[in-house]
């Protein structure tokens, strides 16, 4: 089986005449774990929102066949493009199970959501099993320790069967080992799914990205395997700010890249 | 325990049920059971407005356009029956010889009227929902764009005297399909179908709140975008609830003329509408039985206070509201869960998850 790949294509998205994605091109896969990486403020989110139809975005997105770009939000979603945010936004009111079966509930009938839950669909076993929330499934969502709230997030584009993830910032605020198994759990999934991961965390990307798209400034940087990108002058310049007063001035709002960077060469 | 709590909230409505249909009308006088009737159709009309507001989160402050609807449905086909062959009497006061307008004529009919008054809010609710929902028009906007319609719906009939009584209002109904009103017998009936009608509107309800849509449904109060994001349109979500709602206006509406007995712009507009979530945020808003018992308790407080010291009544509900809104936001239904969680843990304690987000915000 050949599964249909995401192909973005000349993304361009301004806000009242501030270009915040002008131009990007970039490509994704079922079988890799992607990863869009850049400073703050280089059009990483704004790139995920245009193609979800958050925001309105010139250019092309395509998955497979299907043009996602001008789609209403939900529609798209119903097309099997998923995401999560860069806060985690599940219902906190309601238990694991309830937010899972919400999700489930996408593919139901109208009729079948008139009458209450009855045992757990089968496909939400298999969602919890995968993200270790086996054992959550009557918690409050709102009481979930925070990495366990961004793997709900997963399991519920799981649960709907999404055959495209796109995870922004899903590994911000986890500590070391919440990350690794995230990161598990990624290259897992995505035998069979696209995953996008919007990071700026450049250890947890080194570990774990097959593919690597640079963005800055809204313009793609460089691109390739993490090797290859890490040896890109460009991207040096950017992250280890070697020259540009703006480079610095993006570092200085974004520290923590560096910081990562740093910490990784000690070990 | 969470496995039981709907079983628990159903025995609720059977207790409520054998109270009203059953005890009611063995103790009460004919004047009280009259009043616990027109209660039970503000309460009707809560029960709706608990799942709009409590659940949906919208807060429909127009509610008394769709109670109308309900209620000069009804009133229109008991004028007519009444009137017999002839035009109705306040139509003949200006004009001996004034025609029956067109609109009232099919209101002669049983079926046509029982028809209006569950289509007609379903009809209206449906197309301003869809126009507001789907234009994403919420909070602040929307309350006021319904308490509006409401204003405007009480001034058009203020002003259509000939056609609609105006200001003075339909009254004087002798029969209510078929059976003579002034009849003791049938006063317990016509009670006794607004009572019933309540217990089926919690028990809709009742339903609704354990079926997978009212778990979507609150979730869309939460977290609009979110549930956008997984796939559905919340606009139609709302939409249902909103319908949903409306329709039990009408309902209330309907039972309130003939046990009342007169229906006037007064009932309908802005300062009702208001009266009617004011009862509903006493009580509680997302729980089953807050909004009908706190619409009965306005309702008491409104013919026993309310008659015996008007003005001061109306000081008197205000500084409840205050008092329930400043604090118990979730109304005097959540009393008894907020005593059990002072005993079980005396300090509150502070939310990390949302410490955690404002952090993510902070650094994103
Ligand atoms: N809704 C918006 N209106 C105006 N500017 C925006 C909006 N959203 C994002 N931006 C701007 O677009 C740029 C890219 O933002 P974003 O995509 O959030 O960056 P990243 O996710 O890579 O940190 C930033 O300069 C940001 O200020
Ligand atoms: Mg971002």
């Amino acid at each position: 089986m050949t599964a249909a790949s995401l192909v973005v294509t000349d993304l361009r998205v301004e806000f009242s005449g501030f270009v915040a994605v002008g131009g990007v091109s970039f490509d994704a896969h079922p079988g890799e774990v992607r990863f869009l990486i850049g400073p703050n403020g280089a059009g990483k989110t704004t790139c995920i929102d245009a193609i979800t139809g958050l925001t309105r975005g010139t250019g092309s997105a395509r998955l497979g066949e299907q043009e996602l770009l001008g789609k209403q939000v939900h529609k798209i979603v119903r097309l099997g493009v998923g995401r999560t945010f860069q806060t985690a936004s599940i219902f906190d009111e309601l238990t694991v199970l309830q937010n899972l079966d919400i999700a489930a509930g996408l593919h139901r009938s109208s009729v079948s959501l008139l009458r209450a839950r009855r045992g757990i669909d089968p496909s939400i076993e298999r969602a919890v099993d995968e993200t270790g929330l086996a054992g959550e499934l009557a918690t409050q969502a709102g009481i979930l320790s925070h990495g366990q709230k961004q793997w709900l997030e997963i399991a519920m584009l799981l649960v709907q069967d999404a055959k495209v993830l796109l995870l922004d910032e899903p590994v911000a605020g986890m500590s070391h080992d919440e990350r690794t198994a995230t990161g598990e759990l990624l290259q897992r999934i995505a035998a069979e799914r696209i995953v996008l991961v919007v990071e700026h965390d450049m250890d947890f990307m080194r570990r774990f990205a097959t593919r690597v798209t640079v963005l800055h400034q809204g313009k793609v940087l460089s691109q390739g395997t993490v090797a290859e990108v890490q040896a890109d002058p460009k991207v040096q310049e950017v992250y280890l700010g070697t020259a540009g007063a703006a480079t610095t001035a993006a570092m200085a709002v974004v520290p923590e890249p560096v910081a990562e960077t740093l910490k990784l060469t000690e070990d | 325990m969470t496995k039981l709590k709907p079983w628990i909230s159903l025995s609720g409505i059977g207790v409520f049920a054998v109270l009203l249909l059953v005890i009611a009308p063995l103790v009460l006088s004919d004047h009280w059971l009259n009043n616990v009737g027109k209660y039970c159709c503000w309460a009707i009309a809560a029960v709706g407005i608990g799942f709009a507001w409590g659940r949906g989160g919208m807060l429909v402050m127009g509610q008394g356009v769709f109670f109308a609807l309900g209620a000069y449905s009804m009133a229109m086909h008991l004028t007519l029956e009444t009137a017999g062959d002839q035009v109705p009497g306040f139509m003949v006061l200006y004009d001996p010889l004034a025609p029956l307008p067109a609109f009232w004529e099919p209101f002669r009919s049983t079926g046509f009227t029982l028809l209006a008054i569950v289509l007609l809010p379903v009809v209206v609710a449906g197309i301003l929902g869809y126009a507001l929902f789907k234009r994403r028009v919420k909070g602040a906007y929307f309350a006021i764009l319904t308490q509006a319609l409401a204003v405007a719906l009480a001034t058009l009939i203020s002003s259509t005297i000939r056609e609609t009584g105006g200001d003075t209002g339909l009254s004087d109904f002798k029969y209510f399909f078929g059976f003579v009103l002034n009849d003791p017998a049938n006063k317990v009936m016509v009670y006794s179908i607004a009572a019933a009608l309540l217990i089926v509107c919690l028990l809709a309800v009742w339903q609704f709140y354990r079926s997978r849509f009212g778990e979507l449904l609150v979730a869309t109060r939460d977290a609009e975008e979110r549930v956008r994001f997984l796939g559905y349109d919340p606009a139609n979500v709302k939409l249902v609830a909103f319908v949903v709602s409306a329709l039990m206006a009408s309902i209330g509406g309907a039972m309130f003329v003939p046990i009342v007995g007169i229906i006037t712009p007064a009932e309908i507009g802005a300062a009702a509408s208001i009266l009617m979530i004011a009862g509903v945020a006493l009580g509680g808003r997302a729980s089953l039985f807050g909004p009908a018992l706190g619409a009965m308790a306005v309702g008491w407080g409104q013919s026993s206070l309310g008659s015996t010291w008007p003005d001061g009544w109306t000081y008197v509900l205000g500084l409840l509201f205050i008092v329930v809104i400043l604090f118990l936001p979730q109304g005097l239904s959540s009393l008894p869960a907020r005593f059990a969680a002072l005993r079980r843990r005396p300090t509150v304690q502070p939310t990390p998850a949302i410490a955690a987000a404002q952090l993510e915000e902070v650094r994103s």
